[in-house]
C-alpha cells in the first residue's frame, strides 16, 4: 500500500483520472448535443405559444407554431421588417432567404452585426445589442395577426433571463410573459418561472395615454385600487434584485433602443 | 447469488436504509418529492450514480494513494453525474428543467460518497455495485413513499393524473398546500423513522450521553 502514496504515484493517479474522466465526459457532451438543441428549440417555441396564450395540451406544439406563427426579422433602429428590398449586407440578404435560421443571441456576438451599448442607456445589461430581431406574429384561426410575440433578454441577480412578451396588437395590452432559460435562484427569482405569477401579467398596459413605457414589478402584491395598478406586476418575493432585472428588461426592450420604434410603426400603420 | 452479495444488495433497502438509518441523503428527498415524476427521475439518477461510482472506484481502489482518495472519488461521482445530467437533458428535458439544481448536487449527496469511502474503497467491484444498487433502492423506497404521499394528498394527483377532484375544480378534496412545500418531507421522514424503530428497536442508537436534569428537586416554598 505504501508504494501508492509516492508523489509520483499520486501524480500518475491523479493525472490519468483526468484525462479518463474528461474523455468520458466530453464524449457524452458532443454525442447528446444535437439532442438537447432541438429539444431547447423546442422548449423555446413552446414558450412563444405559452406568451401567446395558444398552448394547447391536446396539440403538438410543432404543429400549432407552424400553423398560427409567423416568424419576422425587425430591424431595431428603424423599426421596419427586413425585406429583400432593405436588405444590402450579404448576411442581411441570408436572413431573408431563411428568417427562421437567424439567431438573434448569436449575432449579438457577431461583428458588424450588432452594436456596443452606451453603459447609461443599457440598463438591462446586455451589453450589445443586435441590428435585427426576430419577433413572432401570432395569427388567429382567419388568419389575421392577433398578438405580437417580442423576444426580451436582460440580467437579472446571477443570470442574463431570456422570454417572450406577448402583445395585443394595440402594442399596449399584455397577453402573456414568461422566461425560457435563466439561472435565478430556483425558490426565489426562479419562481419567474412561477405559473401564478406569469397569470399577473395578462390585461397589463405597458404604455400610458401619452405613449410613454409605463411597467414596474412593485414591492409586494399590487393593490388593485391604486390608480397605477393596470401598470403595476407583483414583486417577486425575496427576490429583489431579479425583480429589477426583470423591470429593466421589459422597460428597456419596449423603450426607443429596443422594439420603441417598430411598436410604434404598427400602432400607426397596423402590423 | 453468494449469501455475501445478497446482503450488500438487500440490507439497505431495510435494515441499514441509508436515509431511515443512517439519516443521509435528506437533502434531495426534501427538494425533489413534491411530485412523483421529479422523484422518479431522481431515483433512478442516483440509483444509476451510486451503482457505478462504487464499482469503478472499487476497479481502482488498490491504486488510489491515500492522500488523494477524497479527490478520486469526488472526480468519478462528478464525471457519473455530469452524463446523466446531459442525458436528462437530451431525453427528459422537461424533468431536467424541473429538478434543476438538484441533479448536479447528486454529488454532493452523502449517500454517494459515504458508499464510496465506507465500502467500495475495501470491497470487489461486483459487491460494491451490488452495495451501490442497494443503498440507491433504499434511497429510493423512501423517496418514492414521500412522492406518493405528498402529490397524492397535495395536489391530489398521481404521476400529473387527477385521483382526487380537488374542491377548486369542483370536487370534493381539499388540498394540503403544506405537503408541497419542503419542511413536509421532513415531517413525514421523521414519522417513517419512528415508525421503523418501533418496529425495528435494534435501530435505534444509544443515546451519547444520559440527560441531565437542569435543576434538583425541591419541594415548593
Amino acid at each position: 500500500m505504501s508504494s501508492n502514496d509516492t508523489t509520483g504515484k499520486t501524480l500518475l493517479v491523479a493525472t490519468l483520472l483526468c484525462v479518463f474522466c474528461s474523455i468520458f465526459v466530453a464524449y457524452a457532451a458532443v454525442a447528446l448535443k444535437p439532442q438537447q438543441e432541438a429539444n431547447k428549440q423546442l422548449d423555446k417555441n413552446k414558450s412563444i405559444l405559452a406568451a401567446a396564450g395558444l398552448l394547447d395540451s391536446g396539440k403538438k406544439v410543432k404543429d400549432v407554431f407552424d400553423q398560427r406563427i409567423e416568424v419576422r426579422v425587425v430591424n431595431l433602429d428603424t423599426g421596419e421588417y427586413l425585406t429583400e428590398a432593405n436588405a444590402s449586407a450579404d448576411w442581411e440578404k441570408a436572413i431573408v432567404q431563411n428568417p427562421l435560421a437567424y439567431e438573434q443571441r448569436k449575432a449579438a456576438k457577431i461583428p458588424g452585426q450588432n452594436e456596443m451599448l452606451d453603459g447609461a442607456i443599457d440598463i438591462a445589461v446586455i451589453k450589445r445589442q443586435p441590428k435585427y430581431a426576430t419577433i413572432y406574429l401570432a395569427k388567429n384561426e382567419q388568419g389575421q395577426v392577433e398578438t405580437i410575440i417580442l423576444p426580451v433578454n436582460g440580467y437579472g441577480l446571477w443570470s442574463t433571463l431570456y422570454g417572450f412578451l406577448a402583445l395585443k396588437t394595440d402594442t399596449t395590452t399584455v397577453v402573456g410573459m414568461g422566461f425560457y432559460e435563466h439561472a435565478e435562484t430556483p425558490g426565489l427569482g426562479g419562481e419567474v418561472d412561477n405559473p401564478k405569477w406569469k397569470a399577473v401579467w395578462p390585461g397589463k398596459k405597458v404604455f400610458d395615454e401619452s405613449g410613454k413605457v409605463n411597467i414596474h414589478l412593485i414591492k409586494g402584491v399590487v393593490d388593485p385600487a391604486h390608480p397605477q395598478a393596470v401598470h403595476q406586476i407583483d414583486g417577486l418575493a425575496g427576490a429583489t434584485l431579479t425583480s429589477r432585472g426583470v423591470t429593466n428588461l421589459v422597460n428597456y426592450w419596449l423603450g426607443s433602443n429596443g422594439f420603441g420604434p417598430y411598436l410604434a410603426k404598427v400602432k400607426a400603420q397596423g402590423v | 447469488m453468494a449469501s455475501e452479495n445478497r446482503k450488500a444488495l438487500l440490507d439497505p433497502v431495510i435494515a441499514s436504509n441509508p436515509i431511515m438509518v443512517q439519516v443521509l441523503g435528506i437533502c434531495s428527498s426534501l427538494a425533489v418529492t413534491s411530485n412523483l415524476k421529479t422523484t422518479i427521475a431522481m431515483c433512478i439518477a442516483l440509483t444509476l450514480v451510486t451503482a457505478f461510482s462504487s464499482y469503478f472506484i472499487s476497479l481502482i481502489r488498490n491504486q488510489i494513494p491515500s492522500s488523494i482518495r477524497i479527490i478520486v472519488q469526488m472526480t468519478i461521482i462528478a464525471s457519473l453525474v455530469i452524463v446523466v445530467d446531459q442525458f436528462l437533458r437530451a431525453y427528459a428535458y422537461a424533468i431536467s428543467k424541473q429538478m434543476s439544481v438538484f441533479v448536479g448536487l447528486i454529488i454532493t449527496n452523502c449517500i454517494v460518497m459515504g458508499r464510496a469511502e465506507a465500502y467500495a474503497m475495501k470491497n470487489p467491484p461486483v459487491a460494491s455495485f451490488l452495495d451501490g444498487f442497494g443503498n440507491g433502492l433504499g434511497y429510493s423506497v423512501i423517496l418514492l413513499i414521500l412522492g406518493v404521499f405528498r402529490e397524492l394528498f397535495g395536489s391530489g394527483k398521481l404521476l400529473g393524473i387527477e385521483i382526487f377532484k380537488l374542491v377548486s375544480d369542483g370536487g370534493w378534496y381539499v388540498p394540503n398546500g403544506m405537503l408541497l412545500l419542503p419542511p413536509s418531507a421532513f415531517f413525514l421522514i421523521g414519522l417513517l423513522i419512528w415508525a421503523m424503530r418501533t418496529w425495528k428497536p435494534e435501530q435505534v442508537e444509544r443515546n451519547e450521553y444520559p440527560l441531565a436534569t437542569h435543576t434538583k428537586a425541591q419541594p415548593a416554598h
